[in-house]
């Protein structure tokens, strides 16, 4: 009897040379990808009618409320901080008083929180298991490692920094962070998701406090 | 019956012809840390050797040591877990030499070997796999050799 072999379609990022290459698709197909031209008009008379901005300032507040309420992170350990991801998530300091639910999906999840090494032979995985979260979609790099490449920034293996990989939301310094420092992490994300606008696109960072 | 370290000691040097180092030149021979070094044209009739006469049937691990012109030292330990006897293995070959795999008289170094191979390039003439281990399949060149660039470029993440 012959074991049937799966198709798996070659995945996005094996096109691609390099990484600014990738990120110019990647903004190419998320301004492709807003939402269709008839909403956009309709969104546009609605702002420039009398009145009608409360209507959509008010919906943007209420949508992003809910974003940011219910921010799901999918489970990417990849070294000794996904401990700390752990504790994070279990009851002591528990996330899911702020809406996380910790799940093993992909498909299901806002946030991916990169904690641990990334080898250069991890890389495309993590960059395949982002591409399948569906948008809007934040990313936390978690630990030396994951911001700089850290210890191991001088090795032959280390991809040094995941935001060489997929674009990052937040850095979370330590090695390992505690736990607060990752719920630190977490709360700024939210702050960040609160200013998310309308159209999908990312507003503006906000600007520095004096 | 199974070998102390004075039959053991005898064997070799009657099989062989060397004289069996411990691990630190200043401390007497210690039978879990012999030391014996090998020619590579008698590197599997060691082997042979430490299995059948002196009952090494637990191979631990098999490395290697760059001494850049000089040539690599392939290092190799087996031991006979009745008896406490540890033999360790060693054979100098020159850079870019081949080496006999020891893959027909321990199962075990099947993965040694192309771990071995991944990371310093030592092509085992006879084993049956010969792939990269660790490392990715396109990476090019071995990164535990001393010549190795540290900063070799890998696209699209280096």
């Amino acid at each position: 009897m012959k074991i049937p072999t799966p198709k798996i379609p070659p995945a996005e990022w094996e096109e691609f040379k390099d990484l600014q290459e990738w990120v110019k698709h990647r903004q190419e197909r998320i301004d492709g990808d807003q939402t269709s031209e008839t909403f956009a008009a309709l969104a546009d008379r609605l702002e420039h009618f009398p009145g009608g901005w409360l209507m959509v300032a008010s919906t943007d507040k209420l949508f992003n409320w809910a974003r940011k309420s219910s921010i799901w992170p999918v489970t990417f350990g990849l070294a000794c901080c996904a401990i700390e991801m752990m504790a994070t998530f279990a009851s002591r300091f528990d996330v899911e008083r702020f809406g996380m639910v910790p799940w093993a999906s992909p498909r299901h999840a806002d946030l991916m929180i990169v904690s641990g090494t990334v080898t250069i032979k991890m890389a495309p995985m993590l960059k395949r298991i982002y591409e399948q979260m569906a948008d809007p979609k934040w990313c936390i790099s978690m630990g030396s490692c994951a911001n700089s490449g850290g210890p191991f920034r001088h090795g032959y293996h280390v991809v040094k920094g995941v935001d060489r990989v997929v674009p990052v939301d937040v850095y979370v310094p330590g090695c390992p962070p505690t736990p607060e420092s990752l719920m630190f992490g977490i709360l700024k994300l939210q702050e960040r998701v609160g200013e998310f606008q309308r159209t999908g696109h990312r507003s503006a960072p906000a600007p520095a406090p004096d | 019956m199974p070998p102390t370290l004075e039959t053991a000691l005898t064997a070799v040097r009657e099989r062989f012809g060397v004289e069996p180092a411990g691990e630190d030149p200043k401390r007497p021979v210690d039978a879990r840390h012999l030391v014996v070094s090998v020619p590579v044209e008698r590197w599997v009739e060691l082997a042979g050797f430490a299995r059948d006469t002196l009952g090494c049937l637990y191979f631990c691990h098999l490395t290697a040591v760059d001494w850049k012109a000089e040539g690599l030292d392939v290092v190799c330990r087996v031991e006979n877990l009745e008896a406490g006897l540890g033999l360790t293995m060693k054979t100098r070959i020159p850079p870019d030499a081949p080496c006999p795999s020891l893959t027909g008289l321990y199962r075990g170094a099947l993965w040694m070997e192309r771990e071995c191979f991944d990371l310093f390039g030592i092509a085992f003439t006879g084993h049956p796999d010969l792939r990269r281990l660790l490392l990715p399949e396109d990476w090019e060149g071995h990164p535990l050799r001393k010549d190795y660039a540290v900063d070799t470029p890998h696209p699209p993440y280096r």
